[in-house]
């Protein structure tokens, strides 16, 4: 019979190494998953998700079972991606949007920042339907993208997604709505079409 | 309160139920009023339509798996880990040892910096005097037997002063 996450933990924090083995094997592909649409980065994705199964494996001698395992996984992860998109946005920030940009020939003008909501026609010639619906996720607010990736991806129910993110489940249950009611509206075009196509 | 007011305040309600209706996870009672809102609501009806594509859409979002070198790396980064901790092992925390290295670091430099000569006679005196008195209470200086036969005090003059007023006297006589 195979043990339960929470065994398998006690077995680490008895010395089994083989039983931290099966969890990495278990938890690695969707905690890259998950990171890689917070952080949208391969290589900081595993690198979280290293660090993730490092703090697991750190904490062992200490573990005492009380959450779920995942619950205490992903919010670690969860954590660390926070953290990451937060640093990078502050980095990001630094360039001024009134700083004169050079254009040519002595031009200057300030930058310019596109418009981010897609047109019909961006619609037809993006290349896929995957990379409209990643983008729009990422566009979300990084608390609304960790509950969406938690609620649709990890299939993690109201109660765990609640203690990852450190709020009530109505709180949670109305993040999502705002969350989904933000990409149906940036995904309006793509779900109009596939809806007059399957009529 | 107008039908508009009371499907837009019905619609405001949806917030907290539709998406654990959607999930099928919505209580008996929270079921029925949702299916009892949407059975009027053509506005709902069309969001809850397009929320249910959307979870379709992120169900089907490809699997990025991790890279092949993923597990030998973090068990590199694991290794490595142990084997610092082996020597810094008791330290609890890294800002622990920073903290005592900084303290060695500073008593030994302390311990290296000269002493100044101290000008203060108060201060002087203070171990002179604890000489002296050590010197008083050695035991031989209690035996005045001892010091009253001991001949090269016999010769010494009553007093310097004493000494110096006969050398002039007998240089005026002279």
């Amino acid at each position: 019979m195979a043990r339960s996450d929470v065994q398998l933990m006690l077995d680490v924090k008895a010395g089994d190494e083989q039983s931290f083995e099966l969890l990495l094997r278990k938890y690695r592909t969707p905690l890259v998953n998950f990171l890689y649409r917070m952080v949208h980065d391969s290589a900081a994705a595993e690198d979280l998700a290293q660090e993730v199964f490092l703090r697991v494996y750190r904490a062992r001698k200490d573990y005492a079972p009380s959450a779920k395992f995942t619950t205490w996984m992903f919010r670690i992860a969860t954590n660390l991606a926070l953290n990451s998109v937060r640093d990078n946005r502050y980095r990001q920030s630094e360039i001024s949007m009134d700083q004169a940009v050079e254009v040519g020939d002595d031009e200057r003008r300030t930058m310019e920042v596109p418009d981010l909501t897609p047109t019909v026609e961006q619609f037809l010639v993006a290349r896929s339907r995957s990379e409209m619906i990643l983008r729009a996720i990422d566009a979300l607010p990084e608390k609304q993208r960790a509950a969406v990736l938690l609620h649709k991806y990890q299939e993690l129910d109201y109660d765990e997604i609640s203690r990852i993110l450190e709020c009530s489940e109505s709180a949670l249950k109305s993040l999502l709505f705002r969350a989904y009611e933000t990409l149906r509206t940036a995904l309006a075009p793509l779900l109009n079409t596939e809806k007059v196509s399957s009529h | 309160m107008s039908s508009t007011d009371r499907f837009a305040k019905n619609c405001g309600s949806l917030e907290d139920k539709l998406i654990e209706y959607l999930d099928g996870r919505a209580t008996p009672a929270n079921r029925r009023a949702v299916e009892d809102h949407l059975a009027v609501c053509s506005s709902c009806r069309d969001r809850a339509e397009d929320f249910r594509a959307l979870f379709s859409a992120i169900d089907d979002l490809p699997v990025v798996s991790p890279s092949p070198a993923f597990d030998t790396s973090l068990r590199t980064r694991i290794a490595v880990e142990a084997a610092h901790s082996g020597f810094w092992g008791w330290i609890p925390s890294p800002r622990l040892a920073f903290a005592v290295t900084a303290l060695i670091a500073m008593s030994v430099w302390l311990s290296s910096m000269p002493r100044t000569p101290n000008n203060d006679s108060a201060v002087n005196r203070a171990p002179a005097e604890a000489e002296f008195s050590m010197i008083r209470d050695l035991p031989v200086l209690e035996n005045y037997e001892v010091i009253s036969k001991f001949d090269a005090l016999s010769e010494l003059p009553a007093s310097a002063d004493d000494a110096a007023a006969a050398e002039v006297k007998n240089e005026a006589s002279e």
